[in-house]
């Protein structure tokens, strides 16, 4: 630390920032919490005009110490513009579609009011097509030839210390939905573009807090939330002791069983966050019922994989090495994946790639499968049944997570990740009404938290991004009179109860699929 | 006269042949490490020439997103697919032989002005639209001023100034063939061809390349179908994982 002893010496407003600070401070003081206010609601989803520079969030700046747990430099490198080129032209090389996508933009303008973060926040560079020509401009600059001879005048620029603080800044706005991939006519995916973003922010020693903290965590603890094995096994127990005092029966969250039929991996948030936990107590509910000997896993207790968000293969990876392990382990014939998105877009998607194949699993079930797969398939072959009626208090919406509907599917037809938990959630209950046709299925909006953006530091972004959702649920809330809105992600969860109060909503809107399920299952002895 | 717009048009077709394969060889090469496809999408291998379709021939993903932009989008790109057809009789001998395509050569004399009009169409959004304003850059206008010239030339040469055809045939033929003929120096045929080599070059370059990329696009040409089978490319297999579980973590609820 070469300038300790000058900002020492130096009073408070005339701090001297090093270069990693510029890059990861934000022009004005992050508002607290108290500070942040949403629009009002009218149930329009409305584009708006362009600003210049208003959204200048920027997550903290991750520390040394986890950025070394990570192997990656604990400071921003001295040689990091060298180094940084050096990594793109290897991101270049390992991925196909980041290659393309950074020459075939014609940027037509098709995406330019698709994302949420512009919708929210007005800024110019939250258009999908801008956020990735921070990235393009660096690349023709250094891997065009177009971009050498032109400069400036074919977009190109080089990449300075201003350029890496807006990277910073407006890769951290992008939750990596791929929304505006659905209505790119190429299919560029930003979220391919934010992911080789952070990679090589990190590769120079500009990490995130959050998602790098989430990945030590899990390295170190074994899930998110940093809940050791003792932990879990005791909050799996007085959630046991619950379930009984509520349904009078035995129902069990079996830990580590060995040679279980099931081994079921969720996010590590439904053990006890809210309303997360009522899907575990509709999961064991199904379970129990249906007879089925499963368990969870000490060593696989976490579905999510931050690896993902930062874009390193490596540490996704080794995350998701975890589920292998424990099949290793525990030697189940079947594998189920909870109430999570990017969880299960990297479980169905990735999996078989980076941990399969699974070759231990039983073929005739697929693999992995998911909790809404596996209820529905339960309840469709009679194996459970449900008392439609236990939900008539409740009027019902389904929000669809942006990694599910569009990064994964569930069951063997195409659309199954809109069908199948919307069956399911109809089986569940008397009265369900779907949210306005742009706004759902493949055209769902983030709940403006994935991505690794779901941390306090990003707040009012968060809030922001989740205008054009809230607009729509306010809609069918007004019209329907909707009071629950039924997710399938851990972040979706953790991000509506959080901005939901922001816009006027109760925190009871937001919930579960299998939260449903647990209270329409119907206990107790077979006919 | 002759000898410089040989030279010129091998060495523009040697630049956009050589430029073209060269980024077509790099997009086929480079890996594709995960499953990608953006869902939902065919499930069978036979699904994918079918979305492929639906987006190169109608523009599937943009009808969807903007019918204005895709209008505009529309009518330059069916009017240059008509205007390259029609110029095919400058490539080969007999062409009018060909059954079907008198369907083409029967709307040929719109090719140059529906080219004209989408391009039109096109330049106006990026004025007026903010978002599309933010977003341009000077190659971006410079891109759609050059197709508007080569049309406005295209047409201007053909059906007001009416340059002789056959010299034309006679010296483009001539190129294709390897027996450079006389060329037709008549002053709007040199501004549409010359304006035509300059595209032709700067073709491989730039965003032009979204023709042939956007076949090499993972999330439109890859199957949903990870779970049945295995996607395994070279550098990710070789990737190490190793977990180390920590057995004694510290207590932190």
């Amino acid at each position: 630390m070469a300038n300790t002893e000058a900002t020492a010496t130096e009073t408070e407003e005339e701090k001297v920032l090093t270069d990693l600070e510029k890059v990861g401070e934000p022009r004005a003081p992050r508002k607290k919490p108290n500070e942040i206010n949403a629009e009002e609601l009218t149930g329009q989803i409305e584009t708006p005009k362009v600003q210049r520079d208003v959204a200048d969030h920027k997550p903290y700046l991750c520390k040394p110490k986890s950025m070394e747990k990570l192997g990656f430099p604990s400071e921003l490198r001295s040689d990091w513009h060298d180094a940084a080129i050096a990594k793109m032209g290897d991101l270049l090389k390992k991925y196909k579609a980041l290659q393309v996508y950074m020459d075939i933009c014609v940027k037509c303008g098709s995406c330019t009011d698709k994302c949420h973060y512009f919708i929210g926040t007005q800024d110019g560079n939250n258009m999908p097509v801008a956020r990735a020509e921070l990235f393009r401009k660096v690349y023709r600059k250094y891997f065009t030839t177009e971009g050498k001879i032109l400069g400036k005048l074919a977009g190109a620029e080089r990449f300075d210390l201003d350029l890496l603080g807006e990277w910073y800044s407006y890769f951290h706005q992008c939750s990596q939905c791929r929304r505006c991939s659905v209505f790119c006519p190429y299919g560029i995916d930003t979220a391919e573009i934010s992911m080789a973003a952070r990679e090589i922010m990190d590769h120079i020693g500009v990490g995130q807090k959050y998602t790098n903290d989430i990945i030590v965590k899990v390295h170190e603890v074994g899930n998110n939330l940093g809940m050791n094995p003792k932990a879990l096994a005791a909050t799996l127990e007085s959630t046991e002791e619950d379930l009984e005092e509520e349904t009078g029966q035995k129902i069990r969250l079996p830990l580590d069983v060995e040679g279980a039929d099931v081994l079921m991996v969720t996010p590590s948030a439904d053990f006890f966050a809210s309303p997360h936990v009522e899907s575990l107590l509709g999961y064991a509910k199904v379970m129990h019922q249906a007879g089925i000997n499963w368990t969870f896993s000490s060593t696989a207790s976490e579905a999510g994989n931050f690896g993902i968000f930062i874009g390193n293969y490596g540490q996704m990876q080794k995350v998701a090495s975890r589920v292998q392990k424990a099949i290793e382990e525990l030697r189940p014939k079947r594998l189920v994946v909870g109430e999570c998105g990017h969880a299960w877009r990297i479980a169905y998607s990735f999996w078989n790639t980076i941990i399969g194949p699974f070759g231990s699993l039983d073929p005739n079930y697929p693999r992995p499968q998911h909790i809404c797969e596996f209820t529905l398939d339960l309840y469709n072959r009679g194996a459970i049944k449900f008392d439609k009626s236990a939900n008539d208090d409740r009027v019902v919406t389904m929000h669809d997570s942006c990694n599910v509907a569009r990064g994964a599917r569930m069951g063997d037809q195409r659309g199954g990740q809109f069908t199948i938990p919307r069956e399911l959630i109809k089986a569940s209950c008397n009265r369900y009404v779907d949210m306005d046709q742009d706004t759902i299925m493949e055209k769902t909006f983030c709940c403006g938290g994935g991505g690794g953006l779901l941390t306090d530091d990003l707040l009012e972004l968060r809030v922001q991004g989740a205008l054009p959702r809230m607009q729509a649920l306010h809609k069918v809330r007004e019209t329907h009179g909707v009071n629950f809105m039924a997710c399938i992600c851990a972040i979706d969860k953790a991000q509506f109860t959080k901005v939901m109060p922001k816009y006027g909503i109760p925190l009871s809107v937001c919930g579960g699929v299998h939260q449903l399920v647990a209270s329409a299952i119907e206990l107790g002895a077979k006919e | 006269m002759t000898v410089l717009f040989v030279i010129l048009a091998y060495l523009a077709a040697t630049v956009f042949i050589v430029g073209l394969v060269a980024k077509v060889w790099k997009y086929a090469t480079t890996p594709a490490p995960l499953k990608i496809p953006q869902t939902p999408a065919p499930v069978t291998e036979t699904g994918v020439p079918g979305r492929m379709l639906s987006e190169v021939a109608v523009f599937k993903s943009l009808f969807k997103s903007n019918r204005v932009l895709w209008l505009a989008a529309y009518l330059f790109h069916i009017g240059l697919l008509l205007a390259v057809i029609k110029h095919f009789r400058f490539f080969f001998a007999g062409i009018a032989a060909v059954p079907g395509l008198s369907v083409f050569t029967t709307y040929e004399m719109y090719a140059g002005p529906i080219m004209a009009i989408g391009l039109l169409f096109l330049l106006m959004l990026r004025f007026v639209v903010d978002r599309h304003a933010y977003i341009s850059v000077m190659s971006d206008y410079f891109l759609l001023l050059l197709l508007v010239g080569i049309a406005v030339t295209g047409v201007i040469a053909k059906h007001f100034l009416r340059v002789d055809l056959v010299q034309v045939k006679t010296f483009v033929m001539g190129i294709v063939s390897f027996s450079p003929q006389a060329f037709p120096a008549e002053p709007i045929f040199i501004i549409h061809f010359s304006l035509v080599l300059l595209l032709l070059v700067y073709f491989p370059f730039s965003k032009l390349m979204h023709a042939a990329g956007l076949f090499f696009s993972p999330t439109r040409n890859q199957v949903d179908n990870p779970r049945e089978k295995r996607l395994v490319t070279p550098w990710a297999a070789e990737t190490p994982a190793q977990v180390e579980v920590v057995e004694e973590a510290p207590e932190t609820i």
